[in-house]
């Protein structure tokens, strides 16, 4: 895009380079929201089927412009600061967890090519960008300077922390396979991965429990239920966002969703192949790969809607025992298997 | 030009946000300006071409290490009172250290414009073309091993230390025995029964 900037319109590089940038970042993060909107509505369709219940059905055709009106009546709605709360962290707790959602997009491969900053270290910026989300939750709950935010954001912040490790340890077991941090790298290296016709690193037996594990580790890592206990209403009422309204509580759902879509993406494009078709056989590459990568996402969020609409909430020491207990051992046990394996192959050959 | 920008950017943030660190009255103030400090010292550090230790600057420090300080500071109940009564008492200590570091900087102001120290060729040149990742593990895995390892002894060791300190044996609790708890059937936990009029159940 920036030789387009460059050689078209005859804008020095420099500028052509912001320009592309900017469109870029526009380009992506303007759908995200739309795709927000809509896979909000997705959510309560298919929890709603789930309950034998009609779901959001009024508001334009099949109920398609709920998320529009919801968004428009909170837009319109007064924010309200409490009068005890710290107030400009209290309005910067919302604008952190919005952002850390959105700046992840910008290592995210959509197609061969197609990524708007194709860095070596992608992974490792996905794990430091992933890693601040904790401070818009945690901020939101001391800033709010009520009980029920402070329970839940201490909730959130060691819940996020915990398995932000197992998450670590699968990541390392894919970067060891793959040999690259770059996401793009990671994609091309899942060409044909099993039997030289599976492209997706899910499909090898010893990365597939390490899928499982970073499935579940997503739910934890975005809230999601059963590990929605930042939340849980029947304890904390709303959790850290009890005292937000408006645009700031707008801030914290469409962040939280655009959290849950990147962890179905990061599912697709570390295990299942990303923008690969699922099979490396010619035809298949015949649809862009873009529209793989969106199947994929769409079965993983059809994923996390099942769970959140079957599966009962955990209990807190649960919750901990599972990911310090069970997933913490587990991906420490995978990746010695497979650096183990991976050098057993190269056991022989020249260094 | 836009690394410059950049680089005056970062910096100036960062002394700045350091500066506010020490003078924020608020502790919990203080862990954020701190927080921003690194955040921008990796921003600081990408620029040098360091993106490894960018990454792992705001991925151990700003996502662990900050994360703790501030649980910590928020629980702290702080009296401001007492804070400033402080202030005096601490007054001579704070104000030799002041005195330490203001001469170290001058010192360290008067060797950079002395010149720059010969250290000989660099311990292991790298090409330019190799990432900084692989860089850094070549040099990790061969030539530093051994005090590689050892590092990682020195936390393993202080990791159990930490473990022995805190752990103690209660006796008045009873935990839960998961894997008795997810082995339970439910015909090991009642029965059905039937009793006659006027019998009851003998339990």
């Amino acid at each position: 895009m920036t030789a387009f900037f460059q050689n078209t319109i005859g804008l020095p590089y420099g500028w052509a380079w912001f320009v592309a940038t900017i469109v870029g970042i526009l380009v992506i993060a303007l759908p995200l929201m739309l795709a927000v909107a809509m896979i909000i509505y997705a959510d309560r369709k298919i929890w709603a089927a789930m309950a034998l219940r009609r779901g959001p059905n009024v508001v334009g055709p099949l109920g398609l412009l709920q998320s529009f009106a919801d968004g428009l009546k909170v837009f319109l709605q007064e924010t309200i600061i409490p009068s005890s709360a710290n107030k400009g962290l209290f309005l910067l707790a919302p604008i952190i967890t919005f952002t850390v959602a959105l700046i992840v997009w910008a290592v995210i491969p959509f197609q061969a090519g197609v990524v708007l900053s194709n860095i070596n270290v992608g992974l490792l910026y996905i794990l430091a960008a992933s890693s601040l989300g904790v401070y818009g939750i945690i901020l939101a709950g001391w800033s709010s300077n009520s009980k029920y935010p402070f329970y839940s954001a201490i909730r959130a912040a060691a819940q996020m922390v915990s398995y932000e490790v197992s998450i670590g340890f699968v990541l390392i077991s894919v970067i060891l396979w793959a040999g690259t941090f770059n996401l793009s790298g990671i994609v091309e290296a899942q060409q044909g991965h099993v039997l030289g016709f599976l492209n997706g690193f899910g499909f090898n037996p010893l990365l597939f429990p390490l899928a499982v594990v970073f499935l579940i580790s997503a739910l934890a890592e975005t809230a999601r239920a059963p590990f929605d206990l930042t939340e849980a209403e029947s304890e904390l009422v709303a959790g850290y966002q009890t005292e937000y309204s408006s645009m700031a509580f707008a801030l914290y759902w469409l962040g939280e969703y655009a959290n849950v879509i990147l962890m179905c993406t990061l599912n697709a494009v570390l295990f299942w192949g990303g923008y690969l078709p699922p099979v490396d056989w010619a035809p298949l590459y015949m649809v862009p790969g873009i529209l793989w990568l969106f199947a994929k996402i769409l079965f993983f969020f059809f994923i996390f809607s099942w769970v959140k609409a079957t599966v009962p909430r955990y209990r807190y020491d649960q919750l901990m025992r599972l990911g310090w207990k069970i997933f913490l051992p587990l991906s420490l046990i995978f990746v010695f298997l497979v650096s183990g394996w991976l050098m057993f192959q190269r056991v022989g050959l020249p260094a | 030009m836009i690394q410059i920008l950049a680089f005056y950017l970062f910096a100036a943030v960062v002394v700045a946000s350091a500066a506010m660190t020490i003078l924020a009255r608020n502790p919990v103030h203080s862990v954020l300006w701190l927080i921003l400090a690194f955040f921008n010292a990796a921003g600081l550090m990408v620029i040098a071409g360091a993106e490894f230790i960018a990454m792992l600057l705001v991925i151990v420090y700003v996502g662990a290490v900050a994360v703790l300080f501030l649980f910590v500071v928020m629980m702290l109940n702080i009296d401001f009172a007492e804070l400033r009564a402080g202030v005096m008492r601490y007054a001579a200590i704070g104000v030799a250290l002041a005195v330490a570091l203001a001469a170290e900087i001058v010192i360290a102001v008067g060797a950079w414009s002395a010149g720059g120290l010969e250290l000989g060729r660099r311990i292991a040149p790298i090409d330019e073309s190799v990432p900084n990742i692989e860089a850094v593990g070549q040099l990790l895995y061969t030539r530093y091993l051994f005090v590689f390892e050892a590092a990682g002894l020195v936390l393993l060791v202080a990791m159990i230390g930490a473990i022995v300190l805190t752990h103690r044996q209660r006796s008045d609790v009873r935990p839960q025995n998961i894997s008795r708890q997810i082995n339970r059937r439910s015909k090991d936990a009642t029965r059905n029964m039937n009793p006659a009029v006027g019998q009851g159940v003998e339990l």
